[in-house]
This record gives C-alpha cells, structure tokens and sequence, in this order.
C-alpha cells in the first residue's frame, strides 16, 4: 500500500448524509474482478440523476480530485470493499465526513484511503469554501491531522493505528505474521480452556 | 449470583467484556488487540479475499473453523438452469473452497441457506464465539450471546491468512427493553424504533447488548431479527446473553457439542452474561408496551415512523440539511408530505432475507394471509432449504400460493436483487428486508421495511396498512 504523508489535490463537494455503500457502488456491478478496475461504477446511479450532487464527478473541475467532502454516516451499509476500490480507482485517497460506517472505514484504510473525521460545522464550512467549490486543490497534512484550505487550518481525527498505517503504507498481514509464535500458543490454550467451542463434526459431514 | 473471593476486586465486566477477553491474543500498546475468529463464513462475494490469497501464494490456514454458503447470487428458481455469469459466481466459490478444504453448503446442499440463517440452524453459532463474515449482517449471530461482526475483503483474507483480526474494544451501549410487546409487533418493530430514536449512526464505534424483560422473552428467531438489525444502528454488532432458550435451540444441532460436551458447554454458557454492576458507556431503555406497528417511509433504516403517522413535511423543519435529506428521499419514494402513510399504495411485496425468512417469520405472515388473496404479487423466499421444508411440512406454502403469492427457494434473493429477483424502476414494494437504500432491490425501487405480518397485511389491501385490523383481540 501507497504511504500516504501529504495530499495536495481537489476536492469534490458530496453535501449528502447516509451515503450507503450501495451507492458508492451498486451490487450489480461486483461480479468483475477487481483488475477490471471499479472507478466507472463509483456513485454510478446517483449519476444517472443530474439533479443529484454526486454528478459533480463528471464536471471537468472535478476530474482530478483526490479528495471527496461529504456529510454524515458515510458508507453505512454492506461491508462491500468494492465501494472503496470504486472510491480508489477513481482517484480518491481521501474521504472527508462528519461521521463513517465503522466497516467502511476499516475497509478505506486497508487501501490507502485516509477516512478524515471533521465536525459538521466543519464540514458545512468546507463545503461552502471558494476552492473546494472551484476545485482548487487543498491540501491534507496526515502527520498533524490538519486540513489546510485558504486561510483555515481544520483539524481531523483519525484513529492513531490507522493514521501509522496510512503513514508508512503498512499491512496488516505482515504485521500479524510477527505474532505467529503467540498465535499458536493462544490456539493450544484456548482448546482445553474452551473445548466446545470448536465445530463438533463427529455427526456432520 | 455469589462472586468467587479472588473477583471481588476485578472491575464487573460486561457480556461484551468477557467474550473479548477470552479472545485476546495480544494487546498492542496502540490499542489494538490481536483476537482468535472461532468461526469464519464465506460466501460467493468472497472471491475478492481468495484472489488476494492466490495474488500472495498464501493457503487458507484453518478450513475447520472456516464455512462456505451459496446465498448472495443463488437462483429462486430453475436451479438446474442457470444464467452463466450467476453460475460463474456460484461455481468460482465452490471452487475455492474445494481447493483451500472448507466445508461448503453449496447450491445442492440441504443445509443451504442464506448465511445468517443457515448456519445458526447448523449449530455452528455458539455462545461465546468469535464470528466474522464478509457481510455486514454477521450480527445477527449475536441472538446466541456471539460476538459476531462483518469485515470486508481484505480483513477475510487476513482471517483466511491467520485465524485472528486486529480489532479496537468497541464501546458498549446497553439496549433495554421490558414490558410486553403489543398485539401486531414484533423484534422489527423494536428494532425500526430504535433505529430511528438513535439514527443510522446512532450506535456508531458501540456494541450493543439487548437485555431486559421483552428480550428474554423473544424466542431465537425474534432475537435473531433484533440483533441482524444492529448494523443499520451504525452498531459493531449486537448481542443478547445466551439462556435457556438459547440452549434448546442449540442441543441436537448437527455441529453443536453432544451428550456430555454440551452439557459442560451449557454450564460455561450461562456464566456469559454481564456481571450486575458492569458499566455501559451508554444506556438506552425502550417501553415494549408502547410500541406500534412501524414502518420506514424513506430511503435509510432511521426514516421510520409508526403506520398510525404521516410521512414528514421538510416546511417544518427547521434544520436545512435535514430538511433537504427529507425532501430527496420523499422525491425518490414517490410521496408528498403530511401523506397518511396507511395511504400508500403499493405494487408488490416480498418475505424473506436473514432478517425475516425463518419459521417464525413465515408462520406470523402465514397467520395474516390465511383464506385471503392479495391485490398485489409478491415473493415469499424462506430464508434457508429447511426452513423451506418445515413450512412446507406445516402447509404454509399452500397459503400463500393460495393467496397469489410466488413460493420460490431459500437465498437473498429480493434483498439485494444479486440474483435477478429485483423490484421494477419506479414500484413500490412492502418488504421484510433490512435496507430501504436507493436501488437496493433494483434501480429506481422504492422499499417500505416491515415486519412479516405488516407485509402480509399491506398485500391483503394492496397499501401499507396496521396490522393490529388483523390481529385485534387474538391476543398473539
Ligand atoms: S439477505 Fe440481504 S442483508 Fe442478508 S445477507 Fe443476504 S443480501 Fe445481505
């Protein structure tokens, strides 16, 4: 995974709450394998209304952006991490929001999305601030959790594991493999401690 | 209960608690702990974790503890003739699991089901578990006092990989409700009100444990479509301390502990609860009895209202963002403010998901629909094969062919419309599901999410309508 330190990039306005992972990308599109590449079905059917935010997407100021700003409950719903891989293949490597489905968030992190969490009133300023609405780039600093845009400085939290994480581009799996040792011990003692706890396939095939 | 004298100094500890730390593998001084996954399910949408597998040479490391399921992409019917790329889902799943050794309960199998049905009736959901899926409604496995959770891709692979996930202790917020549920509600209605009290978000970084009267009185499947509705709470998960109805579900299942092993399961079990004086981060109380039959009329879980109400006028709120959410969403469902909501027309309905597709579920729809045809079609997809075969065994499917309903076999079917069972663009369909999203049982669907026998009134009259017009005076 990408390290992500700084991001200086645009920021695409999504002034919605609940976006459910159903949006970021509907079910229909997740048969392909993910080297088809997800970025097309991002936000897919919001698009198809041009009343909807989500169509600044489309708009050429936006093409670039890195960084999406929306509202509250971001990518609540399924556990889909096709909703992330959509995020990332288009481009994103940072979501702005007030609020995060817990599963989403996790599954931002693993592919080097950084879920930033802002105060709604934060969120209400960004929206509204000339260079996010001209797609001028802003710029994300991960080390001191700080959004810099215009004259603002706004701080973000992040969870302190994800944000090393995100800082040096680390796996989980590597970082598990260490514990290899106390994995093995903690099976052997957890099998007499709990013996019931394993599948009993003495009847069942 | 009497606390042993050396515990008398530890802090009380919460169901949550205990389960957490008799799973604790390491703690990191970051904060996050390393814990051991009893079981791990897999289903066809699993197939992004096995490709990372593959992409890293790496073999899945415990098939025993790890279980395969048909569900998300199963046909409803013609199972003999499938369309290719459905069949392409289904096959690439039970090619993975025959080549990494896990037991898979695949498109044949008479276990089959949708997962959160299937495998609790397996006797595969224990008290005490740890449980992780791909699946957000993993949840559901806490009714048997399991700390059960969905993750996504990449954490599946990390769990095939080494039979452990990094996890952050959730907050606990405690849900407890007492007093008797009203003629025509059920564990829905408990859940639709809760999630509209707290919003979607609401239980956002919390566990929640279910306690109190009306939750101790819930049988396993009122407590299974409590706990499966956790996640549109924004909760990890949910859970409700395992007791004697826990256990009787449990005792015979095929993978359960037999003879003596169950009965030193049963006796380690029932020390799974939280100690009296445990602390919540957050407590929320419910009065069952005040509870109506409810209902959501927009386009998130929390967009929930009692059938007695009308749909909200965005004019009179005061709050612009909130305002505009409520507009959109009565903009796509097709409805204007202040309408009564037993108003609504609707064009079909559909009964089933691993929130209500279980016995129970059918029979309460079942009761409803008894000697009546509905005005509208719809779909009833029993949420596993033996579900499928007791209700059949008990007559209900007569009823609702009977009363002009389509009776197809078990998978997720209409909830998510993976299959090819979706609701036409623009109609409105009156579901036992779990989320009322945009498009979530087919572009431009408008979903209401109900109870069973709520779903089974509304296709008696052909709109959404109170149940209790059916059930007054049955006193069940
Ligand atoms: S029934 Fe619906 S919510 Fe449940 S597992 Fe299947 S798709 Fe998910």
């Amino acid at each position: 995974m990408t390290p992500l330190i700084v991001l200086e990039a645009g920021a695409c306005p999504l002034p919605l709450d609940n976006v459910d992972t159903d949006q970021l990308i509907p079910a229909r599109f997740m048969k392909r394998p993910r080297s088809d590449g997800y970025g097309q079905f991002l936000l897919h059917d919001l698009r198809q209304d041009a009343t909807n935010p989500a169509c600044a997407l489309d708009q050429d100021r936006f093409k670039d952006c890195q960084i999406m700003i929306a509202g509250r409950n971001f990518g609540c719903g399924s556990s889909r991490e096709a909703a992330v891989y959509a995020l990332a293949d288009f481009g994103f490597r940072c979501v702005i929001a007030s609020s995060f489905g817990d599963i989403f968030a996790s599954n931002a992190v693993k592919n080097g999305i950084l879920p930033a969490l802002v105060s709604p009133e934060h969120i209400k300023i960004l929206l509204a601030h000339q260079s996010v609405t001209r797609g001028e780039p802003i710029r994300i600093d991960l080390a001191d959790q700080h959004i810099r845009i215009g004259n603002h400085s706004i701080g973000f939290s992040i969870d302190p594991v994800w944000k090393t994480q995100l800082l040096n581009g680390w796996d989980d799996i590597d970082m598990t493999v260490s514990y290899a040792s106390d994995i093995a011990r903690f099976n052997q003692s957890d099998a007499r401690a709990r013996p019931w706890a394993r599948p009993d396939r003495s009847t069942a095939q | 209960m009497i606390e042993q004298a050396g515990s008398l100094s530890s802090r009380p500890k919460t169901l949550i608690d205990k389960i957490w730390d008799a799973h604790v593998i390491v703690d990191r001084e970051d904060g996050q702990s390393l814990l051991w996954v009893d079981r791990h399910l897999l289903h066809e949408g699993s197939f992004h974790a096995f490709d990372q597998l593959a992409k890293r040479q790496a073999r899945l490391h415990r098939p025993d503890l790890t279980f395969g399921i048909a569900d998300h992409y199963v046909p409803t019917r013609n199972r003999d003739a499938l369309a290719p790329e459905i069949k392409r889902m289904v096959d690439q799943l039970a090619d993975n699991c025959a080549s990494h050794d896990v037991t898979l309960f695949g498109l044949d199998d008479p276990r089959q089901g949708i997962v959160h049905v299937a495998i609790p009736e397996q006797g595969l959901t224990l008290p005490g578990n740890i449980m992780v899926c791909g699946d957000s409604h993993t949840s559901t496995h806490g009714a048997f006092g399991a700390y059960a959770f969905g993750i996504g891709a990449s954490e599946v692979a990390h769990v095939m990989m080494t039979q452990t996930i990094w996890q952050k202790r959730p907050k606990a917020m405690r849900v407890t409700v007492e007093g008797t549920l009203p003629n025509g509600t059920s564990a829905k209605d408990i859940a639709l009100h809760l999630i509209a009290a707290i919003g979607a978000d609401g239980a956002q970084g919390h566990a929640i444990e279910y306690a109190g009267s009306t939750i101790s009185a819930l049988t396993m499947e009122g407590r299974l479509t409590l706990c499966n509705l956790s996640i549109e709470a924004g909760a990890r998960l949910g859970l409700i301390a395992p007791d004697d109805i826990t256990f009787a579900f449990l005792r015979d299942r095929p993978f359960a502990p037999k003879g003596p092993a169950f009965e030193a399961a049963m006796h380690a079990w029932r020390s799974l609860r939280s100690d009296a004086r445990a602390v919540f981060d957050r407590e929320i109380t419910i009065d069952a009895s005040t509870l109506a039959p409810t209902l959501t009329w927009g386009t998130t879980p929390e967009q929930a209202l009692p059938i007695t109400a009308n749909t909200p006028d965005p004019a009179t709120i005061s709050d612009a963002a909130r305002a505009r959410a409520v507009s959109d969403a009565l903009d796509y469902m097709g409805l204007a403010p202040n309408q009564r909501l037993d108003s609504i027309t609707i064009d079909r309905v559909f009964i089933g998901s691993c929130t209500n597709s279980r016995i129970e579920d059918l029979r309460a729809a079942a009761s409803i629909l008894s000697g009546q045809r509905a005005k509208v079609p719809g779909l009833v997809s029993p949420g596993s094969t033996a579900v499928k075969q007791q209700a059949e065994a008990e007559g209900l499917d007569r009823i609702f062919t009977d009363a002009g309903l389509e009776w197809v076999d078990a998978g997720c079917s209409m909830c998510v419309g993976m299959n090819g069972d979706l609701v036409p663009a623009g109609e409105r369909c009156a579901s036992t599901t779990n989320r009322n999203f945009k498009g979530r049982q087919g572009p431009g669907s408008r979903t209401h999410l109900m109870s069973p026998a709520m779903v089974a009134a509304a296709a008696i009259t052909g709109h959404l309508t109170d149940v209790r017009r059916f059930v007054q005076g049955s006193n069940k």
